[in-house]
């Protein structure tokens, strides 16, 4: 089976996510990653992935249409090189979530959303009702169009390949939709789909301030990624961005702390493959307990900064 | 302007969904249903173009059984204007479903389409890109924030590094991200002013789309359960603990 992958990339490299995919797509057969994008930091990351293990050939479309990846262009691109491929992955991503299904809808194909682990060649996992099912299916479609969750795969490894990069002319800007602007959440910590540890807050932290008070410090500490519930981020707590769950993102570190969240199975979805769960939490009947594998019942303005100092 | 909404029928997010024994699926009988909670985020969104006088009709669309007809009713009760339920009792896919709104689309003629970013039972995140894609208009998914201006609609989405404003050009197909608005509850006169308003009720066959899967499910099972953790009595246990696991530097 000859599979596609879409790469996500910035600043010239490939995002954890996409070397997620590609392992996944290793499992399909060869493999061939397309870089949509636009000036030097596309061809740069054409050359990231013509340098990971197992990749067997890098396209690389550079044109201000791919600049922004909008959502018309790059499908549009993508559809014809699907005659010389068999499958699609694309990483579960905004991007991606954005991309594959307007791809498998121009194929005229079903895709498959959020593949956690592949079973055969057409027979995948997949999570349904927010994580409290695991549905096996089979896909019986001329092409598969998959989305990868990043976290349910091993990160293919960034060197060993010497993979032949080759230009690609897609059909460029379709005229429908144009990009005006963006917000970035700018962070020099680590990004929260991919960090070790990751330390989250709840709506039990009063406001803004009391937040980055409490919940800021351990994560320093800790060299962790920041999270928090929807509460908290509905309440204004921090930018949306940081949102774990079912409608956020899906994350799988190490060690997940949950400080004063209850622990809602929207929460559960976005974080219960952590590998090691802390709870601290007054209410010893908070849900967030059940699935927690360490668990401190304690007030967590005077808890959390002790365990900061203590660390 | 007129808006199309399409809504889904769902178990209430609130139920914790059970896996049925034989693992052929999810066990629905006797659970509590009700509109997708982004669908409500669409309706709201759509009503309040319309209060603002960017829009002077809304159809709410609904595909699936008999008893979606109650979800429809309640988007005509926040402010919806008429109703077409697409009735079948099958389980359909969200490609089937993007072209039935597509066939919907055509006779309707809809200047703006607003659809929930998910359906939080099949958790697929499909059908609006899929019926952007049909139709051959420009899609804005994940909006937290929409516009409409002049002949374009300004979306600010929700992705991973932060947020992004597209302009798209109209007729575009907008999904709706959880921060896009707070639904308003139905007030119990526009409830009962909702049972007057029209629901045509169609069949799939009536856009001549076959709604056969073409996934076939072959188990549901349940996710592996975390073994039992425990609890810890003093933050001084929990920093052995954290210190034993070797991620402070």
């Amino acid at each position: 089976m000859k599979a596609l992958v879409l790469a996500e990339h910035g600043g010239g490299t490939l995002k954890d996510s996409t070397l997620a995919t590609i392992t996944a797509a290793t499992q399909l057969g060869e493999v061939t990653v397309l870089v949509a994008g636009q000036g030097a930091e596309a061809s740069q990351a054409a050359d990231a992935a013509a340098q990971v293990a197992g990749v067997g050939k890098v396209l690389l479309a550079d044109d201000a249409a791919y600049g922004q990846m909008l959502a018309e262009n790059v499908a549009a691109l993508i559809v014809p090189l699907m005659d010389s491929h068999d499958a699609l992955l694309c990483p579960a991503t905004s991007n991606g979530k954005n991309i594959a299904p307007r791809v498998a809808a121009l194929l005229d194909v079903m895709q498959v959303s959020d593949v956690l682990s592949i079973e055969g060649e057409r027979t995948f996992t997949r999570p349904i009702y927010a994580g409290n099912a695991i549905a096996t299916v089979e896909s019986t479609e001329a092409k598969l169009v998959l989305t990868v969750r990043g976290t349910s795969f091993a990160k293919a490894e960034a060197t060993g390949g010497s993979a032949p990069v080759e230009s690609l002319t897609g059909a460029g800007d379709a005229g429908l939709s144009r990009f005006v602007g963006c917000e970035d959440s700018a962070s020099d910590r680590p990004e929260l789909t991919s960090a070790g540890v990751v330390v989250s807050g709840g709506r039990a932290l009063k406001d803004a301030e009391t937040f980055a008070a409490i919940i800021t410090p351990l994560a320093d500490r800790l060299h962790a990624a920041i999270g928090a519930s929807r509460a908290a981020v509905d309440a204004g707590y921090i930018g949306n961005d940081h949102q774990v769950g079912q409608t956020g993102k899906i994350v799988a570190p190490q060690l997940y702390i949950a400080v004063g969240i209850s622990g809602a199975i929207q929460h559960l979805a976005g974080m219960k493959d952590a590998h090691t769960i802390i709870a601290i939490n007054k209410d010893p009947d908070a849900p967030i307990f059940q699935v927690a594998d360490i668990g401190l019942v304690a007030d967590i303005f005077t808890a959390v900064p002790e365990l900061t100092s203590k660390l | 302007m007129k808006i199309l909404v399409p809504v889904k029928r769902v178990i209430d997010y609130n139920v914790r969904p059970r896996v049925k024994a034989d693992g052929s699926g999810v066990d629905l009988a006797n659970v509590k249903m009700s509109m997708n909670p982004f669908d409500e985020i669409a309706v709201e969104q759509a009503v309040r173009l319309k209060e603002a006088g960017g829009a002077e009709e809304i159809v709410v669309v609904s595909v699936g059984p008999a008893k979606a007809a109650d979800t429809l009713r309640s988007a005509m009760a926040m402010g919806a204007d008429r109703a077409i339920l697409v009735q079948t009792d099958e389980t359909v896919e969200p490609l089937a479903v993007a072209k039935i709104l597509k066939a919907v689309f055509e006779a309707e003629q809809p200047g703006l389409v607003i659809l929930g970013k998910q359906a939080i039972d099949d958790d697929c995140n499909q059908t609006g890109q899929m019926l952007a894609a049909l139709t051959g208009r420009p899609q804005g998914t994940f909006a937290s924030k929409l516009e409409i201006a002049g002949e374009e609609a300004l979306v600010t989405r929700e992705v991973d590094g932060g947020l992004e404003t597209i302009a798209l050009a109209l007729p575009a197909i907008v999904t709706a991200d959880l921060r896009l608005n707070e639904p308003r509850y139905a007030s119990l006169p526009n409830i009962m002013k909702a049972k007057k308003k029209p629901i045509d009720t169609k069949a799939p066959e009536d856009f001549g789309v076959d709604v056969t899967p073409r996934l076939r499910t072959l188990k549901v099972s349940e996710p592996p359960t975390r073994a039992a953790g425990i609890l810890v009595g003093s933050v001084d246990e929990l920093v052995a603990k954290i210190k034993d696991m070797g991620v402070v530097a």
